[in-house]
């Protein structure tokens, strides 16, 4: 699959990726090719193994790709220095984690004032910046609660509240439903859909579970590295 | 947007997140404490020997007295001095005068035997004869109890250290001194100094029974004032009817002190040196421990943007707050275990116990907590590393 069009958010254009295990070399992404314009929900699906989380740690410059280029915004990521693509992420990327990688000694508040501490706003606007982050997410009761004390669907709340409290150029989700019952799962979507409906967030979720896959605008398919636009059987 | 404000406030936060997470590993974090405080407890209850027994010879001497050897002799037990040099020397201008005359007191000095109270066996205790200007002349001199001597009699006063470490010392008790048993007739103290792990007497009592003539070992005298020293030594060593050295007594106690001092400053820096091995290992232990439980939850903080630098120096800091902990906890083992214990060692320079009291000093806590800083940074340093250069995704799988 290739989509040429230009002015798109995101750009993966010709991107391998091998991983090398003793002498062995294991082709996880094979010279791939993903267009994703500003404000689409994109679900990236894919049996596990096929490269899904692999593709979107690229995208989110947590790994490099072995050949090709991965471009935000027009930005390629390839040329950037570990502390710059550091950067790089905490001004453009939200991230969602499956297991919502709460720190578990700080509150709700606190974790999602955690990317703020790499801006430079005061304590004041960061108050200001994570009240209106959890206000968004539903969880304003829940403020002063630790992640021990909240269920598991509050919990992702409070991740996605802090993947939008920056407000990033892209959310990237990775299985944010896979660990959630059914009704707090869709309650989650809920959240994910009016993100991108209401604020025009542009989101690629990872997830192998076609209802999830469902609720976003457009659905690929990842098998053995390559893209496809049908599942295949 | 990664300005030093913004690095430092990462360095706190995820400093601030590992310590707040030490009560979920309140076990590994335990044995890391407990091990460098035991190594500073060892090394700074060592080397408080070596400063206590340091210090007991520094007491001894002033920079005002002033030690009278043969010209050669290194101590009083290879040195000697006839009554004409002894003469000669206290007639010698720039000496301190008392009511009956210089303060210049000729001394004799032997060993006795005497058993120790703790062991039962017998040891080395110095027994030095001296003049009436000794009292004078060891300014910090006070009889705690019982009387002065007598001169012209069989009788001794023992010093407070010496009364305390061997047996019959007591007020009332009695020494064999050659074929007799001589009276203890009082106990005095000197400032902590070597005279109180003496046994004194009169000199010509002592000559007379140690059949040593009218021979002494040494003159203790005092200087009108320390800086008299120069003058008074050119006068002695120019003197052709003189074949003496004449050295400051502060020097004198303090050259004394040395080879005891490195040897337990040695022998306290390997015992350390070994027991630190071990608790870098355990440093090593926990932080790793600490890292590892953390691993997930900072690849997320890097994944948010936090930086690698900032997790190895955070990483580095929490270690480094539990090594200063237990550096304290050490310092605080060592001083309520050591300082003040009182104690008697051989100084090989004089062949003769030397009774002293552990000193915990302010400099030996510092060294301690140095040494438990730097068993915190190194054990701190290969954690911080792995912690920083681990890939985030793969940090990020980990379940």
């Amino acid at each position: 699959m290739s989509d040429t069009n230009v002015g798109h958010l995101v750009a993966v254009e010709g991107v391998e990726m091998v991983f090398k295990r003793s002498a062995e070399e294991i082709h996880v992404l094979r010279d791939l090719n993903l267009h994703v314009p500003k404000g689409e929900f994109l679900a990236l699906m894919g049996p596990s193994g096929s490269g899904k989380s692999t593709l979107l740690n690229l995208i989110g410059g947590l790994d490099r790709p072995t050949r090709g280029t991965v471009r935000i915004d027009g930005e390629p990521l390839d040329g950037l220095s570990d502390r710059k693509l550091a950067d790089w992420r905490a001004r453009h990327i939200g991230f969602v984690f499956q297991l919502y990688n709460l720190v578990p000694v700080l509150t709700a508040e606190r974790n999602v004032e955690l990317p703020l501490l790499l801006t430079h706003l005061n304590k004041a606007q960061r108050q200001k910046h994570v009240a209106a982050a959890l206000e968004a997410v539903g969880l304003s009761h829940r403020t002063r609660h630790y992640p021990r004390t909240l269920s598991g669907g509050e919990q992702q709340r409070v991740g996605i509240a802090r993947a939008i409290v920056t407000d990033p150029t892209l959310l990237l989700c990775d299985e944010p439903t896979g660990d959630l019952d059914r009704k707090a799962g869709d309650e989650i979507l809920d959240l994910l859909q009016a993100l991108n409906r209401e604020q025009g967030k542009t989101i690629i979720m990872v997830t192998h579970d076609p209802h999830a896959s469902a609720r976003a605008s457009r659905t690929v398919y990842l098998n053995k590295g390559q893209l496809a636009t049908e599942p295949i059987q | 947007m990664a300005g030093p404000i913004n690095w430092l406030s990462q360095v706190v936060s995820i400093t601030k997140f590992g310590l707040l997470g030490i009560p979920a590993r309140i076990g590994s974090v335990a044995a890391a404490v407990f091990g460098i405080a035991g190594v500073v407890t060892v090394l700074v209850g060592v080397l408080s020997i070596g400063a206590g027994f340091r210090r007991a010879l520094e007491m001894s001497g002033s920079p005002r007295n002033v030690v009278v050897l043969r010209s050669g002799a290194e101590t009083e037990m290879v040195s000697g001095l006839a009554r004409e040099d002894v003469n000669l020397i206290s007639e010698t201008p720039g000496l301190s005068r008392g009511p009956d005359g210089p303060l210049s007191s000729a001394e004799l000095f032997v060993i006795i035997n005497l058993p120790a109270r703790s062991t039962g066996m017998d040891a080395n205790v110095p027994m030095r004869g001296v003049e009436k200007a000794a009292f004078q002349i060891r300014d910090q001199f006070k009889i705690e109890s019982g009387r002065a001597l007598e001169w012209g009699r069989n009788e001794v006063m023992v010093g407070s250290g010496a009364a305390r470490q061997f047996a019959g010392l007591e007020v009332g008790g009695k020494i064999p001194v050659g074929r007799f048993e001589w009276p203890v007739v009082g106990i005095f103290s000197a400032g902590g100094g070597t005279a109180e792990s003496e046994i004194w007497t009169d000199a010509r009592v002592l000559q007379s029974a140690y059949n040593r003539g009218d021979s002494y070992q040494s003159v203790q005298a005092q200087l009108e004032s320390p800086s008299e020293f120069q003058s008074f030594k050119d006068a002695l060593t120019t003197n052709p009817r003189l074949n003496v050295k004449v050295v400051r007594q502060s020097d004198y106690y303090a050259e004394q002190s040395t080879s005891v001092t490195k040897l337990i400053t040695t022998l306290g820096f390997i015992v350390a040196l070994l027991m630190a091995f071990g608790a870098v290992f355990g440093a090593l232990n926990t932080m790793y421990t600490s890292v590892s439980v953390r691993k997930r939850e900072i690849a997320t903080l890097r994944a948010l943007g936090f930086g690698s630098s900032a997790v190895i120096v955070s990483v580095m800091l929490e270690s480094l707050a539990l090594a200063l902990f237990g550096g304290l906890l050490g310092g605080c083992l060592a001083y309520g275990a050591f300082n003040g214990f009182q104690t008697a060692t051989m100084n090989w320079q004089s062949f003769s116990q030397v009774t002293f009291a552990f000193r915990v000093t302010p400099e030996l806590l510092i060294q301690g907590i140095v040494w438990a800083a730097l068993i915190g940074l190194i054990g701190g340093l290969f954690p911080a590393l792995r912690a920083a250069r681990v890939s985030i995704s793969a940090a990020l799988r980990d379940l």
